[in-house]
C-alpha cells in the first residue's frame, strides 16, 4: 500500500479523475442542450386521446411534449379528486395547439383518466402565422366559394398552396422591407435636410423656398410610389387570402382557416423516419434563417445570429487595435516602474470586474455622455429623437471591446515578451530603428499571440448578456443593422443578440411551454456559433503561426 | 600607408588556399604600424549599474583585416565589440566612458546617426537569429529599411550577398522558404549575408561559429578569409584553433582589461605577457 502510494500511482488516478469529471460535465451539459434543442424539430406523432374526466368523456389531439410521474398527493394537492389510490401517477402534457379554439395551447392528462390512445393518419399538424400550431383533420380546401378538395384529398393540395402563400409572403416582405422602407428612407432625409436648413442660421429665406419647393416635389413622388405600392400590397394580401382550409378539431368542431395564415403543414402520423428527416431539415433551416414571430416564441432566430455576429465582428474591429497598441506602448515603450505596475495591475484587474458594471458605464458614459454629444454635433436635425444618443449597436460594441480588453492586452504582451531579443537585436543591428523592429519583426511574430487574446476575448463576448441590456440589445429589433440604405452599416441601431433571446424568450415568454424547446435551440445555435467563431479565429492563428514560425514556438 | 597596404594585401590574397596552415606560413609579416587604423578605442571604460566591465581600453583595429578577441568566458569581449555598433545603447543599466573612433570620427558623438552607424557596422551573433520571414526576405531586409524595393535590386543583391556568404548553392531553389527551415550552419551564413547585402564596413562577428559543427565552422571561417578583401572583420572565439586560423591581429582580454594586442603569429608564438602564453597554452580560463 505504502509502494503504491510511493509510487505516485494515486496522483495519477486524482488526475485522471478530475479530467474525467470535467469531461462528462461538459460533454452533459452540451448533449443535454443538443438533445433538447435539434428535437424541437422533429415531427412528432399527433396522437388523439379520449379521457374521462369527472365522468365526462373528451377528445383531445396533440403532440407529446413530456411525462412526469409524480405523488399523487401532489396533485390531489391541487385539488383534483383521483380514482385510484395509487401512490404514484403519471400525466402527459400535450400540445394541444389551437390557442383561437381552446384559448391556451398546452394541457396536462392524467395517466388514470386516458381510456383511448389513438394516431388517425390524416391528423395534421399546421403552423401559423398567428394564434400558434393548429391540430386537426382535414375536411374541405375552398379556393374563394368553389371547394377543390375535401377529405384525405386535402393533403395533396395542401403543399403548393403553402408554397405560393409563403412565396406571396416573402414578395410582401421584400415590398415592405426594400421598396417601401426606401422610401420612408428617403422622405426621412427630405425631412432632415429640411430641418438642417432650418438650424442653419445663414440659410436665407430664399434659400429655404426653394428647398420647400423641391422637397414638396420630391415628396409628391414619393408619395405616388408609396400609393403604387401599397395598391400592389393590397392586391398580394387579398391574393394570398384567397384559400380556405376547414379543419375539424378533435372534439368536432369546424374550424375555418385562413390559407395566408399557414405557413407549414405536416402529416407526421402517416410519414416514415426518411420522411420526418426530410421534413426535418427544412425546419431547422427555417429556424436558423427566420423572423421571430409571436413574440419570439414562434418562428426563426436569425435577426439574433446576425445582431450576435454582427455585434461580436465589431468589437473584435475595435479591440484588437486598442488592445495591441496599448500592449505595444506598456511593454515596448512605457518606462518599467511603479506606475507601470500600477497600469498593469489595473488593467489585469479589469478583467475581474463583473460584466453588468461595463453595462452600467456604458450607458452612463457611451451612450448618454458620447451619443449625446455626437447628436448634438453631427445629428442635430434629428433632435430631439437620438440617433446615437440611445443604446444600439456600436455602444454594445464599445461596451464589449472595453469588456474584453485586458484579455487583448494580456496575451499581446505575452506574446510579446515571447520573442527572442536576439531577433530584435538583429533587427536593430542591420540600422533598423526600434519601431521598424517593432513592425516588420516583432509584431508579425507576436501576431498569434494577439489571435489567442483575440479568440478569449470572443469567446467572451459571445457569450455576455448582462451588459449588452443595458447598451443596445432588444427583444425585438425593427430592423437589421446592416441593410441596403445608405450608410449600409447602421451603427445606431438597436440589435437582437441570441444571449439575450435565450433570456427573453425563456424567462420573459407569455407562453413558457411553447418557448421551452426554443430555449435550448437556441443556446445550441449559441453554442454552434460561438464555436465556429473560435474555430475562425484558431485557423488564422495557426495560420499565421505557420507563416511566422519560428526556434521559440 | 595606403600604398603599403594596397600592395601587402594582393600577394597574401593570391596566396590564401583552402588549407589554413599552409597559408599562415607563406603570410607575408604583418606589422601594426604598416596598417591603416579603421578603428580607435581610446581609453574607454564601461559600467554596467556599478561594476565595471571594461577598463581603460586602448585598441586600433586595422582597416581589411581580421582582428580576433579571446579570454576567459565574462572578461568582456562581447561587451567590447557590442561597443562597435553601440548595441550596449539597449542595456537601460550601461555607462560608457571614453571615446570609439570610426575614420576619425567618435561614434559615441551626440550626432552621430545610430541607425546608419550600424549600417556601417554591421554584427553577427553567437546563435542564428534568422528573421521569421523568407530566405530572400531576410537578406533584403536592410535593403528595404533603406527603402530600396525595386525588385531587380533586391534580386541581384540578394545574390550576390547569398554567394558572398557561400550559401547560394545552397538555397538557390528554395529563396521563398521560410528561413527556419535552414540548417544552424545556414542560418549562421544567411545571418551573415543578411549583414553584407548592405555593404557595411565593418563586420562584427560574436562568436559566429560556436553553436556549429566542424564542417558549418570550417565553412564559415573560410568565409571570412573570403571577406576579409572587403570588409575590416572583428571576431570573437574561444577557440584558439579559430583564431591562429583566420585572424591577422589578436587582442586578448582578461578581467576587462586588454592585456596584449598583437600580430596573431607573434601572440601565438611568442606572447610578451605571462598571463597570454598562461590562457593560450591552455594553464587557465
Ligand atoms: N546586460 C548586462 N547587464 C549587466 N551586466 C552584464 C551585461 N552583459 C554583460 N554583463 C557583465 O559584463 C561582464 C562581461 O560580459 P561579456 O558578455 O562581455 O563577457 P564575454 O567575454 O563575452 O564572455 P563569454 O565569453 O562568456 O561570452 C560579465 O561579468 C557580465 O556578467
Ligand atoms: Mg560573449
Amino acid at each position: 500500500m505504502r509502494n503504491w502510494f510511493r509510487s505516485g500511482t494515486p496522483w495519477i488516478w486524482l488526475n485522471a479523475g478530475a479530467l474525467a469529471l470535467s469531461l462528462v460535465m461538459v460533454v452533459g451539459l452540451l448533449s443535454l442542450i443538443a438533445v433538447r434543442g435539434f428535437s424541437h424539430f422533429w415531427p412528432a406523432d399527433i396522437v388523439q386521446l379520449t379521457v374521462v374526466e369527472d365522468g365526462q368523456q373528451s377528445v383531445a389531439m396533440g403532440e407529446l411534449v413530456r411525462s412526469q410521474t409524480l405523488a399523487s398527493s401532489v396533485i390531489t394537492d391541487s385539488g383534483v379528486v383521483l380514482e385510484s389510490d395509487d401512490p404514484l401517477i403519471t400525466r402527459h402534457l400535450l400540445k394541444v395547439g389551437n390557442r383561437d379554439v381552446y384559448g391556451r395551447d398546452f394541457r396536462w392528462f392524467l395517466e388514470p383518466n386516458v381510456v383511448k390512445r389513438e394516431y388517425p393518419a390524416n391528423a395534421i399538424g399546421l403552423e401559423r402565422r398567428e394564434w400558434g400550431n393548429f391540430y386537426g383533420i382535414p375536411v374541405r380546401l375552398l379556393e374563394g366559394d368553389t371547394e377543390i378538395a375535401s377529405g384525405d384529398a386535402v393533403l395533396a393540395e395542401l403543399p403548393a398552396r403553402i408554397k405560393r402563400v409563403n412565396q406571396l409572403y416573402a414578395d410582401i416582405r421584400s415590398i415592405e422591407r426594400g421598396e417601401i422602407g426606401d422610401i420612408n428612407h428617403r422622405l426621412q432625409r427630405i425631412r432632415l435636410n429640411e430641418r438642417r436648413l432650418e438650424l442653419n442660421e445663414n440659410t436665407t429665406d430664399a434659400e429655404m423656398q426653394r428647398f420647400q419647393q423641391q422637397a414638396e416635389i420630391e415628396r409628391e413622388t414619393l408619395e405616388q410610389e408609396f400609393l403604387v405600392l401599397r395598391g400592389e400590397l393590397d392586391q398580394l394580401y387579398a391574393s394570398a387570402k384567397r384559400d380556405q382550409l376547414v379543419m375539424k378539431t378533435a372534439d368536432g368542431q369546424e374550424v375555418t382557416i385562413n390559407m395566408g395564415d399557414v405557413v407549414h403543414a405536416w402529416a407526421p402520423n402517416a410519414m416514415n423516419v426518411f420522411q420526418k428527416l426530410g421534413h426535418y431539415f427544412p425546419e431547422l433551416w427555417n429556424f436558423l434563417t427566420g423572423e421571430p414571430r409571436e413574440a419570439n416564441t414562434e418562428g426563426g432566430i436569425f435577426p439574433a445570429i446576425f445582431g450576435t455576429v454582427t455585434m461580436v465582428l465589431l468589437m473584435s474591429i475595435i479591440v484588437t487595435p486598442f488592445g495591441v497598441l496599448a500592449a505595444i506602448y506598456l511593454r515596448e515603450y512605457a518606462k518599467q516602474g511603479p506606475l507601470l505596475k500600477i497600469i498593469r495591475v489595473s488593467v489585469y484587474n479589469l478583467a475581474g470586474v463583473p460584466s453588468i458594471v461595463f453595462g452600467v458605464f456604458g450607458l452612463g458614459f457611451f451612450v448618454y455622455t458620447m451619443g449625446g454629444s455626437i447628436d448634438q454635433i453631427f445629428y442635430p436635425e434629428s433632435l430631439p429623437a437620438p440617433t446615437f444618443g440611445s443604446p444600439g449597436l456600436f455602444w454594445a460594441s464599445l461596451t464589449l471591446a472595453l469588456l474584453t480588453l485586458p484579455v487583448v492586452i494580456v496575451s499581446t504582451e505575452e506574446g510579446l515578451a515571447r520573442i527572442p531579443s536576439t531577433i530584435r537585436q538583429g533587427s536593430l543591428a542591420l540600422g533598423a530603428t526600434k519601431s521598424e523592429t517593432l513592425w516588420k519583426v516583432v509584431v508579425p511574430l507576436a501576431a498569434p499571440a494577439m489571435m489567442t487574446g483575440l479568440i478569449l476575448a470572443i469567446a467572451r463576448a459571445a457569450g455576455e448578456v448582462a451588459p449588452l441590456m443595458l447598451v443596445g440589445v432588444v427583444k425585438l429589433a425593427p430592423s437589421l443593422p446592416i441593410d441596403g440604405n445608405f450608410p449600409f452599416i447602421h451603427l445606431d441601431r438597436q440589435i437582437m443578440h441570441l444571449g439575450f433571446h435565450i433570456y427573453d424568450v425563456g424567462f420573459q415568454s407569455p407562453n413558457v411551454e411553447a418557448a421551452r424547446p426554443l430555449v435550448y435551440a437556441t443556446a445550441l445555435t449559441l453554442v454552434g456559433l460561438i464555436i465556429i467563431l473560435n474555430m475562425t479565429a484558431i485557423s488564422i492563428r495557426n495560420r499565421l503561426r505557420e507563416k511566422y514560425r519560428s526556434d521559440s514556438d | 600607408m595606403q600604398s603599403n597596404t594596397e600592395f601587402k594585401r594582393t600577394p597574401s590574397a593570391e596566396n590564401r588556399t583552402m588549407n589554413h596552415d599552409d597559408a599562415m606560413k607563406t603570410e607575408p609579416e604583418l606589422n601594426m604600424a604598416d596598417e591603416k587604423i579603421k578603428l580607435t578605442v581610446d581609453d574607454l571604460n564601461l559600467y554596467y549599474g556599478d561594476t565595471k566591465a571594461l577598463n581603460g581600453i586602448q585598441l586600433a583595429i586595422p582597416e581589411k583585416r581580421v582582428t580576433a578577441f579571446i579570454g576567459p568566458s565574462g572578461c568582456g569581449k562581447s561587451t567590447l565589440l557590442r561597443c562597435f555598433n553601440r548595441m550596449n545603447d539597449l542595456v537601460d543599466s550601461c555607462r560608457i566612458q571614453g571615446q570609439i573612433k570610426m575614420d576619425g570620427q567618435n561614434i559615441y558623438d551626440p550626432s552621430v546617426d545610430v541607425a546608419e552607424l550600424r549600417r556601417q557596422i554591421g554584427m553577427v551573433f553567437q546563435k542564428p537569429n534568422p528573421f521569421p520571414k523568407t530566405i530572400y526576405e531576410n537578406v533584403a531586409y536592410g535593403l528595404r529599411l533603406q527603402g530600396v524595393n525595386d525588385k531587380r535590386v533586391l534580386d541581384e543583391v540578394v545574390e550576390t550577398s547569398l554567394k558572398g556568404a557561400a550559401l547560394w548553392n545552397e538555397v538557390k531553389d528554395r529563396l521563398h522558404d521560410n528561413a527556419f527551415g535552414l540548417s544552424g550552419g545556414q542560418q549562421q551564413r544567411l545571418v551573415i549575408a543578411r549583414a553584407i547585402a548592405i555593404e557595411p564596413e565593418v563586420l562584427l562577428l560574436d562568436e559566429p561559429a560556436s553553436a556549429l559543427d566542424p564542417i558549418s565552422t570550417l565553412k564559415i571561417e573560410e568565409l571570412i578569409y573570403e571577406l576579409k578583401s572587403k570588409y575590416t572583420i572583428v571576431i570573437v572565439t574561444h577557440n584558439m584553433q579559430q583564431a591562429a586560423r583566420v585572424s591577422d591581429y589578436t587582442a586578448f582580454m582578461y578581467m576587462g582589461d586588454l592585456i596584449e594586442h598583437d600580430v596573431t603569429n607573434k601572440m601565438f608564438t611568442n606572447p610578451s605577457q605571462k598571463q597570454t602564453e598562461d590562457y593560450i597554452t591552455g594553464r587557465f580560463g
